[in-house]
C-alpha cells in the first residue's frame, strides 16, 4: 500500500505526465495554429457575409444588372447607379497601368539582370522604401505637383488633340484620370518591380549561361530565354499592381475630381468606388437605401480586387510551379 | 603542328584569391585536351577564359593573353559573341534552355542567323542531332520541351547545340560527371568522333576516363600548371611529384 502511493506520484509525473504535456501540447499548438491561420478566411467571410445581408435592401427595391449598369447617382431621388463609379475606378487603374507597367519591366530587368550586384542592393531597399510611403503624401504631392501640371498639359493637348474625344478636354482644372493615374503609377511602381524582379530570379543561371556561351548577346538571352519563361509571372505581378490600384482610396479621391460621371476623355474627373465610399460614408446617412448603396458599392470593389488576385495568384502559381522541374 | 589555342602569362584574380597563376599552355588542334587536377586548383577558370566567361563576374581581374588561330580573343576590337561561338561550352550539369528540343538546337543557328532560309534549319537540327547520338531517341517528339528528357538526354541536346553553331573548339567542364555510366559512355564516345573535326579541351577528375580519351594531358596544382604533354609521359612516367602523388590518389 505505502509503496503503491510512493511510486504512483512517481510513475506518474516521470512517465505519463510528460508524456501527456507533451502530446497535449502539441495538439493545443496545433489547434491553435489552425485557428489563427483561418481566422483572416473568417473574417473575409463575415465581410462578405455582412456587406450582403446589408446591401439586401437596395437589390429588393433594383436589380443587379439595373445597379451595375445605372447611369445616373441621385441618391435623393432614389436613382443608384453604380456605373459611373465602376467605369472611374477602371479607367484610373487602367490609367495607371499604362504608364507604370512598361517603365517597371524596363527597370525590373535592368535590377536583376544588368546593373551590377551592388546597384540593386542598394536600389531594391529603396524600393522598398517607396513602397511604404503612407498613401495621404502621395495624394498631397499630387495635388501640389501633378494637378497643376496636367492642367497646363492638358490646354496644350487639347489644343492639338482634341478633336480626338479621348484627348479632349471638358474641364478645366486638373483633377482628372490622368493625375490620378499619374499618382496612382508611382504609388504601385515598386510593387510590380519587386515582383517582377522576384519571378525573373526564378531562372536559374546556368540557363542564362548556356545561352551566353552560345554566342548570345544579353539581350537575345532574355527576350528569347528569360522572358518567354517568365511571361505568367510578369502577368501576375502587373495584375498584383492593378488590385492594388483598384482598392487605393485616398491619394486617388485626392486628385481624381469626384464627378460621377462616365468619363470619356483621360482629362475628365472620375469617381471611383473607393473615393465613392470614402466620401460618402457616414453621412445623410437619413436618405433611403443610402447606406445598403454605398455598401452595396463596397462589395462590388470587394469582388473585383478579389477577382484581380485570384487571377495573380493562379498566374504565380503557374510559374512557381513550373521552376521546380 | 601550329598549336590552335596559345595560352600566355595568364593570371586570373577573383578579388583576392589568385586563381591562375602564370599559365603558359599550347593547345593542339583536332585533338583531345585533357585538364586534371584536385578540386580548386583553377581548371573551371582555366576553361572561362578561353570562352571569355569570366568577364561575366564583376570582381575577376586577368592578364596575360589567349590566342586562338594566333589572335587574341582578349584584343580590343574583338566580339565577345564571335569567340563564344568559336569555342562552344558542354558544362557539368545540362541547362537546356526552356523551349522545345528541336528549338534548342535551332537557337544558335537562329541567333547566328545562320539560316537565313527556313528549310535548312530542319536539315542542321536533324544532322546536329545525329552527330550528337540523341536523334533516334527524340526524332518523334522534337517539339516537345527539352525538359521533359533525361539527364543524360539533356547533355547530349547541350552537345547537339553547341556543335549546332559550328564551332571549332569544344569545351567540356566535367561533362560526364552528373550522368549515369551509360550516358557518360554515350558523351565519351561521341567526343572521340568529334576530335577530328574539333579541338576539345575536357576537365575530367575521371582518370580513367582520362586515359582513355586524351591526346595531350595537362595537369594543374593550386592555379598553376605543373605538367603537360602525351599522355603516355604524363600518365606512365610522370617528371613531378605531384603529379604522381595525384594520379596515386593522394590528394
Ligand atoms: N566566382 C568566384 N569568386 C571567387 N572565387 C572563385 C570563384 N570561382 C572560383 N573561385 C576560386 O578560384 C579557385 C579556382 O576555382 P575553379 O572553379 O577554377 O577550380 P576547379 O579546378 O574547377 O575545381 P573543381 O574541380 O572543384 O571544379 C578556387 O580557389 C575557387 O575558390
Ligand atoms: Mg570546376
Amino acid at each position: 500500500m505505502k509503496a503503491r502511493r510512493v511510486l504512483q506520484p512517481i510513475w506518474f509525473s516521470s512517465v505519463l505526465l510528460p508524456f501527456l504535456n507533451r502530446r497535449v501540447k502539441d495538439r493545443f499548438v496545433g489547434g491553435a495554429f489552425f485557428l489563427i491561420t483561418i481566422l483572416p478566411f473568417a473574417i473575409l467571410l463575415v465581410v462578405i457575409v455582412s456587406l450582403i445581408l446589408r446591401t439586401q435592401p437596395i437589390l429588393s427595391a433594383h436589380s443587379i444588372g439595373e445597379l451595375l449598369t445605372g447611369q445616373k447617382w441621385y441618391p435623393l431621388k432614389g436613382q443608384f447607379g453604380f456605373f459611373p463609379f465602376i467605369a472611374g475606378t477602371f479607367w484610373v487603374t487602367f490609367m495607371a497601368l499604362i504608364l507604370a507597367v512598361p517603365p517597371c519591366l524596363l527597370s525590373a530587368i535592368y535590377l536583376s539582370e544588368y546593373c551590377r550586384p551592388r546597384i540593386s542592393a542598394v536600389a531594391k531597399p529603396l524600393l522598398d522604401l517607396l513602397a511604404g510611403i503612407p498613401s495621404v503624401v502621395y495624394g498631397v504631392w499630387g495635388m501640389v505637383a501633378i494637378v497643376p501640371l496636367v492642367q497646363v498639359f492638358s490646354s496644350h493637348v487639347n489644343k492639338w488633340l482634341g478633336f480626338i474625344p479621348l484627348f479632349s478636354k471638358n474641364n478645366p482644372t486638373g483633377y482628372s484620370i490622368l493625375s490620378g493615374g499619374i499618382v496612382l503609377a508611382v504609388m504601385i511602381t515598386p510593387f510590380i518591380i519587386a515582383v517582377t524582379c522576384e519571378v525573373l530570379r526564378t531562372v536559374p543561371d546556368g540557363t542564362r549561361l548556356a545561352s551566353l556561351a552560345l554566342g548570345a548577346t544579353k539581350w537575345q538571352t532574355i527576350k528569347y530565354v528569360v522572358l518567354p519563361q517568365t511571361r505568367s509571372g510578369i502577368f501576375a505581378g502587373v495584375v498584383f499592381g492593378a488590385s492594388r490600384a483598384l482598392g487605393e482610396t485616398m491619394a486617388v479621391l485626392m486628385v481624381v475630381g469626384n464627378v460621377a460621371k462616365v468619363p470619356s476623355s483621360i482629362f475628365d474627373p472620375a469617381y471611383p468606388l473607393p473615393a465613392l465610399i470614402a466620401n460618402n460614408y457616414g453621412e445623410m446617412m437619413s436618405i433611403p437605401l443610402y447606406d445598403a448603396a454605398l455598401l452595396g458599392a463596397a462589395l462590388v470593389l470587394l469582388i473585383i480586387v478579389l477577382f484581380f488576385n485570384l487571377i495573380s495568384t493562379i498566374a504565380l502559381r503557374h510559374i512557381i510551379g513550373r521552376s521546380k522541374i | 603542328m601550329e598549336p590552335h589555342i596559345q595560352v600566355r602569362d595568364l593570371n586570373v584574380y577573383y578579388e583576392k584569391i589568385h586563381a591562375l597563376k602564370d599559365i603558359d599552355l599550347e593547345i593542339p588542334r583536332h585533338q583531345i585536351t585533357v585538364i586534371m587536377g584536385p578540386s580548386g586548383c583553377g581548371k573551371t577558370t582555366l576553361l572561362k577564359s578561353l570562352n571569355r566567361f569570366l568577364e561575366l563576374n564583376e570582381s575577376t581581374r586577368m592578364s596575360g593573353n589567349i590566342l586562338i588561330d594566333g589572335e587574341d580573343i582578349y584584343a580590343l576590337g574583338v566580339d565577345v559573341t564571335e569567340v563564344r561561338k568559336k569555342a562552344g561550352l558542354l558544362a557539368q550539369h545540362p541547362f537546356p534552355l526552356p523551349m522545345s528540343i528541336y528549338d534548342n538546337v535551332a537557337y544558335g543557328l537562329r541567333i547566328h542567323g545562320m539560316c537565313p532560309n527556313g528549310r535548312s534549319v530542319d536539315a542542321k537540327v536533324q544532322h546536329y542531332l545525329l552527330e550528337a547520338g540523341l536523334w533516334e531517341e527524340v526524332k518523334d517528339r522534337l517539339h516537345f520541351p527539352a525538359t521533359g528528357l533525361s539527364v543524360g538526354q539533356q547533355q547530349r541536346l547541350c552537345l547537339a547545340r553547341g556543335l549546332a553553331i559550328e564551332p571549332e573548339i569544344l569545351l567540356g567542364d566535367e561533362p560526364t560527371s552528373a550522368l549515369d555510366p551509360i550516358s557518360a559512355q554515350h558523351i565519351e564516345n561521341r567526343l572521340m568522333d568529334l576530335k577530328n573535326e574539333y579541338t576539345i579541351i575536357l576537365v575530367t577528375h575521371i582518370l580513367r576516363q582520362a586515359k582513355r580519351l586524351a591526346d595531350y594531358v595537362v595537369f594543374m596544382y593550386l592555379g598553376k600548371v605543373i605538367e603537360s604533354g602525351l599522355p603516355g609521359e604524363i600518365f606512365d612516367n610522370p617528371q613531378e611529384e605531384r603529379t604522381l602523388a595525384y594520379l596515386e590518389g593522394q590528394f
